[in-house]
């Protein structure tokens, strides 16, 4: 949006991930007042592999004299062929922008990347993350995998986090029975690999960072914009009718994962 | 002759100015470079400005090198072009040039660039350059002032329009300078002769222009602007037509090649081979490997790395499919449910190996120079990739046509395949030419993995994706005949690419199947079905 983006295409996957993800970013921009027209959903089969018919589509919506961006939430596989595609296009960086929710430093380990310098992704971790624990956990990474050009990725992190987490948490309950740990693991806090702490919330997710990188030639990601502080997981959408409503909290007396504010009832999308 | 004398007359000229002027300014460029490396964004994108009006073609390599992400400051500040070499970088001077240091990649900082940035920095080189004597820089720097549509480039165009003699190029330049005066407060009578000037042009860039620029028009030039918008559109809507026919023989070319190896292994002799995916990801793998050693071995024969990569991937996929037929496949002939899972078992034994040896994430191969790219072909634009896989194709049905039809062990295959009883009288060892049928088979499924490699992840499930289509092609053109199995490819691939538009990739791919369940029930023996006694046994 600061970048003057105007008309957007919305590429996914087909399941329920992007689907969802689609929906809410679609609600979010009708609310920014971005008409129907300049909006365009695709959604493409798992591994789908030839992305002409798309990539072609895509440059004839961003030729209507409007500046035009791409929101990918396609996933694994595909994304090799489709950014292959992207650059044997020609469809650079400059003209239209691709921002992806699930390509990481592991997906461009594929691609040659010279062509796709520019492009962006939003994720909470970036490997070229400057913190002593980062360079820490790559060095560890590289040896335990035997290969020092191994990259690491977000969802690594997520399980750095996620063990350390656990960690604390069975520490500070002295057992490693579930129902305990879950107790105990509400405000639990360990080092993210960007530089900060991370918290677990009474709703279950953590904070994090959330941070926009760029493509760089030697595939990895240059982080080009970040929230001032960590930004704190919602469970639900409050962009969405049927998630609006509802909330997480799983401290005790609640303990329900979909807790219905307008109903007052735990269970789910009660309206 | 007189103009050879201008040429050199104007070059003394140059010559005698630069001196004073870079005397003159070379302070002010110094200072313009240095606030390149510092403030945000937006300070930064106002230095490039500052920059490009100079008009100096000093200041380009220091722009290009940011635009290349080859810029750093030092921790003093200073802006140095850094170039990899030395201890981990060599600094040059921005302005001329000169080498200034040799220092670890961590002493200096790069300097970011954004994608508004890079924009800026498009346009400000193609200012800069419009009178290169390179005419493919002043192409490119031509093309960018198009894109840029800066009004205020409208004077280093008309300047460039003077000197310029290539007569590409000029029309290039007269499209960029109308370009920008549909986005400069000119009058009206200028903007409709510009609009005819990019009518003429007539592709998406112009149609996004004209489009951008009819939403503050009014009277005859809106009308002109609508005009011109519908014709366009008019003529790209034939070119889309070409387009979706261009876009569906490239997909039934990748599943013709796919689906060559089945042809053999299952049209010919009969065996539901489930590993057939398997073959090509081998042949994939294969070409990884062969670039790899290329690399670190032979940089200079990279470009030939597929063509290397391609008999040894018919070797590697073929013996490796020979192997499965004289160790599992030849115990059981006839009994097609038993082959079923056990090449489907070979398949998830030759997957899980490739993964432990290469491990699961995906493999880099890399698309030589003449592969990479793109041509415009009016208003196509061609991949060079997917032209070359359409040709190799061909080539490959070819050979393999040659090889069944004209070579004595063609001969002995089909013989094998119509009567095998009667082809083990004459004294034809049977089981030797199943081997190698079903070894030939393999190989042309490797060879398919080699160009599948250009265009699809080298991953452990590369093979995966492919059966099912491959199966499908065989069936419906008709099981045991190459051409069949070329009109089925082309078929499938053109139906899936004119559906895809309407009905989107899930749907089309959906259809496709629909129509070959239906087709099936009224001619099961597909397109081109195969007459004779064999057939009916």
């Amino acid at each position: 949006m600061a970048q003057g983006v105007e008309r957007w295409v919305l590429a996914g996957t087909d399941y329920v991930y992007p689907r969802t993800t689609n929906k809410i970013l679609e609600t979010y921009l009708r609310d920014k007042g971005v008409a129907e027209a300049d909006i365009m959903i695709n959604y493409t089969p798992f591994g789908h592999s030839d992305w002409q018919t798309i990539v072609s589509d895509v440059k004839k919506f961003g030729s209507a004299g409007k500046k035009t961006a791409v929101v990918s939430t396609i996933n694994g596989d595909a994304n090799v062929p489709f950014y292959k595609e992207l650059a044997n296009q020609g469809i650079k960086a400059e003209d239209i922008p691709v921002v992806a929710f699930s390509v990481g430093e592991e997906e461009l380990a594929g691609i040659d990347t010279a062509p796709l310098v520019g492009h962006l992704a939003a994720w909470n971790y970036f490997m070229s993350g400057t913190s002593p624990e980062n360079e820490e956990f790559i060095k560890k990474w590289q040896t335990f995998t035997k290969n020092p050009k191994r990259v690491t990725n977000d969802p690594m992190e997520a399980h750095y986090i996620g063990f350390n987490m656990w960690v604390k948490a069975v520490e500070k309950a002295g057992t490693t029975d579930p129902d305990a740990v879950i107790d105990s693991i509400v405000g639990v806090a360990v080092p993210n690999l960007t530089g900060g702490l991370s918290a677990m919330m009474p709703n279950h997710h953590i904070t994090k960072p959330v941070l926009i990188g760029e493509v760089q030639a030697d595939g990895q990601f240059e982080t080009v914009w970040e929230t001032p502080g960590l930004v704190v997981g919602d469970a639900w959408s409050d962009f969405l009718p049927g998630s609006k409503d509802l909330i997480s909290d799983w401290r005790k007396p609640m303990s329900c994962g979909n807790f219905n504010t307008a109903t007052g009832k735990c269970g789910g999308q009660g309206s | 002759m007189r103009l050879y004398l201008m040429r050199i007359a104007f070059a003394l000229l140059v010559l005698l100015t630069l001196p004073g002027l870079s005397q003159a300014q070379s302070g002010d460029l110094a200072a313009g470079i240095q606030a390149l490396g510092d403030g945000s964004f937006d300070d930064r994108a106002k230095a490039i400005e500052a920059l490009a009006a100079t008009g100096d073609p000093t200041v380009a390599p220091a722009l290009q090198a940011l635009s290349d992400g080859d810029l750093y400051t030092k921790p003093d500040g200073t802006v140095v072009i850094g170039r990899g070499g030395g201890n981990g970088l060599l600094l040059f001077d921005p302005l001329n040039g000169e080498q200034v240091g040799d220092v670890g990649s961590r002493a200096v900082k790069k300097v970011r660039v954004n994608n508004n940035l890079r924009r800026a920095l498009r346009s400000a080189l193609g200012g800069l350059t419009l009178r290169s004597p390179d005419p493919e820089v002043r192409r490119s720097a031509a093309e960018a002032t198009f894109k840029a549509r800066d009004p205020g480039m409208i004077d280093l165009v008309d300047r460039a329009l003077e000197t310029e003699t290539d007569e590409d190029i000029r029309q290039i330049l007269a499209e960029a300078k109308a370009a920008a005066i549909l986005n400069s407060p000119a009058d009206e009578a200028e903007k409709i002769a510009a609009t005819v000037v990019l009518v003429e042009r007539g592709d998406r860039d112009a149609l996004s222009l004209l489009k951008g620029a009819r939403s503050g028009a009014e009277g005859e030039l809106k009308a002109a602007l609508d005009k011109a918008i519908a014709g366009i559109e008019q003529e790209l809507q034939l070119w889309g037509a070409l387009q979706n026919v261009w876009y569906g023989l490239s997909l039934g070319s990748v599943l013709l090649l796919a689906a060559f190896g089945l042809a053999i292994t299952f049209g010919v002799m009969g065996v539901i081979n489930m590993a057939h995916g398997e073959m090509v990801m081998l042949g994939a793998y294969t070409t990884y490997v062969v670039q790899d050693i290329i690399r670190t071995s032979a940089p200079g024969l990279f470009d030939y790395s597929l063509l290397i990569a391609l008999p040894l991937a018919f070797l590697v996929s073929g013996s490796v499919g020979v192997g499965i037929e004289r160790g599992v496949i030849r115990f059981l002939y006839g009994r097609p449910l038993e082959t079923l899972l056990a090449t489907w078992g070979i398949s998830l034994i030759l997957q899980q190996a490739v993964r432990t040896i290469f491990g699961p994430t995906n493999q880099e191969v890399g698309a030589p120079e003449f592969m990479s790219g793109a041509f415009q072909l009016g208003q196509l634009t061609i991949t060079n990739n997917r032209l070359w896989i359409i040709v190799f194709s061909l080539l490959v049905m070819g050979v393999l046509m040659l090889v069944l039809r004209k070579t004595s062990f063609g001969l002995q295959m089909r013989a094998v395949t119509q009567n095998r009883a009667m082809a083990s009288s004459m004294g034809i060892r049977t089981p030797w030419v199943d081997a190698m049928t079903f070894g030939l088979g393999s190989g042309i499924a490797g060879i398919a993995g080699v160009a599948l490699s250009q265009i699809d992840n080298v991953s452990p499930n590369l093979g995966q994706s492919y059966i099912i289509d491959s199966f499908m092609v065989v069936v419906f053109g008709g099981v045991g005949n190459l051409w069949g199995t070329l009109v089925g490819a082309m078929t499938l691939g053109i139906a899936n690419k004119f559906l895809e538009p309407y009905a989107g990739a899930v749907l089309a791919k959906i259809f496709v199947l629909v129509f070959i369940i239906l087709f099936i029930q009224k001619r099961p023996r597909g397109l081109f079905a195969q007459k004779g006694r064999a057939v009916e046994s």
